[in-house]
């Protein structure tokens, strides 16, 4: 187990150069690329962030995108609690630990001492190795000066690839995909630097929508069970009362 | 200055939501719709940003060897190959395609 939690923790914390790399080529110093590595410590917003300042975006657009992709965290958070029981006083030095890594071992783990073991291993080991690399990237990037020409600048396209790919598994992800690409490059042209990833984004509550109407008709007719009603309650009415609530 | 009032916005930010999840009662984000939208989010921010990243140059749409590189990475993908795989599979072929090109 604890060579598992090793294990994920030296692949992703090597990942860490592609991000110092990065941000350093997008114009960052090297103080900035290491306080981000540092105090934001979730490499998806991380480069999100790199990349909109590198596009020219305003500090608070860039930021938001940012912030978007780190809202999935706040789930994990949610599963780790109850999984983990940490103490109140030990949660707020936790929470920076708390991404998809540590989230993925300790959900992975048959019990609570193996997933709290888990989860300090794999949250260390790629908090270490993660600014570490940073660190190196960030000092290589500027030592080979132009970092376009070593086809550099194609990592983080790449980085958010990889991590998008797994969750392209139904037809709605990737109708959520495929309308935030045009969207986000249609618009690229005539709205300012930012604003198009945080419109391509709608994408979901629109689908979600739309997936919601198409539900709610086909339960019209069939009134079946569905998976996302909850099993104990009256499932004709509820799920459309309470999407409706939530918009 | 900008880019340290960003990474600062961004700190604090990632930070809150990352506690958030650990305090909040373990009703209020147990909701279905709540969790398909935390869900979709990211699909959409990450294909959106994998688009303009690769075919785009600040405001302007380009195609140039980034888009190569990218194909090599989704051929990597397909193929079930490491995530250090793919983006050397990315970096190596834009690379190259430049060299040959530029």
């Amino acid at each position: 187990m604890v060579r598992d939690a090793l294990g994920v923790g030296v692949a992703v914390g090597l990942s860490g150069f592609a991000f110092g790399v990065t941000s350093a080529g997008s114009g960052l110093t090297v103080l900035q690329t290491c306080a981000l590595s540092l105090l934001v410590f979730t490499g998806a917003s991380q480069f999100a962030l790199v990349g909109a300042l590198a596009g020219g975006g305003n500090p608070f657009t860039a930021a938001a995108g940012a912030f978007f992709l780190g809202v999935r965290n706040a789930f994990y958070g949610l599963r780790l609690s109850q999984l983990l029981a940490l103490p109140r006083a030990v949660r707020p030095f936790a929470a920076h630990w708390v991404i998809d890594e540590t989230t993925a071992v300790s959900l992975a783990q048959p019990t609570r001492r193996s997933a709290r073991i888990g989860f300090t291993v794999t949250g260390l080991s790629l908090y270490l190795l993660w600014n570490l690399t940073t660190l190196l990237g960030a000092l290589g990037a500027e030592a080979i000066g132009d970092t376009d020409v070593w086809g550099l600048d194609a990592a983080g396209p790449a980085v958010f690839l990889a991590l998008l790919a797994p969750m392209l598994r139904t037809t709605t992800e990737r109708a959520v995909a495929a309308i935030a690409v045009v969207a986000g490059l249609g618009l690229l042209p005539v709205l300012p630097a930012g604003v198009p990833v945080l419109v391509a984004a709608l994408a979901a509550p629109v689908v979600l929508y739309v997936e919601g109407r198409r539900s709610a008709a086909k339960r019209v007719t069939e009134a079946g069970a569905d998976d996302d009603a909850p099993p104990n309650e009256a499932q004709n009415a509820r799920p459309d009362e309470a999407q409706k609530g939530d918009r | 200055m900008n880019i340290w009032i960003a990474i600062g916005v961004t700190v604090v930010g990632c930070y809150l939501v990352k506690l958030a999840g650990l305090l909040v009662p373990v009703g209020a984000l147990e909701r279905p719709l709540v969790k398909r939208m935390a869900a979709l989010l990211p699909v959409a921010l990450l294909a959106a940003l994998t688009a303009q990243q690769a075919f785009a140059d600040g405001r302007v749409l380009q195609l140039d060897a980034k888009a190569a590189g990218l194909a090599a990475a989704a051929v990597a993908l397909l193929m079930r190959a490491p995530f250090l795989v793919v983006i050397a599979a990315a970096v190596v072929v834009t690379a190259g395609v430049r060299a040959l090109t530029g």
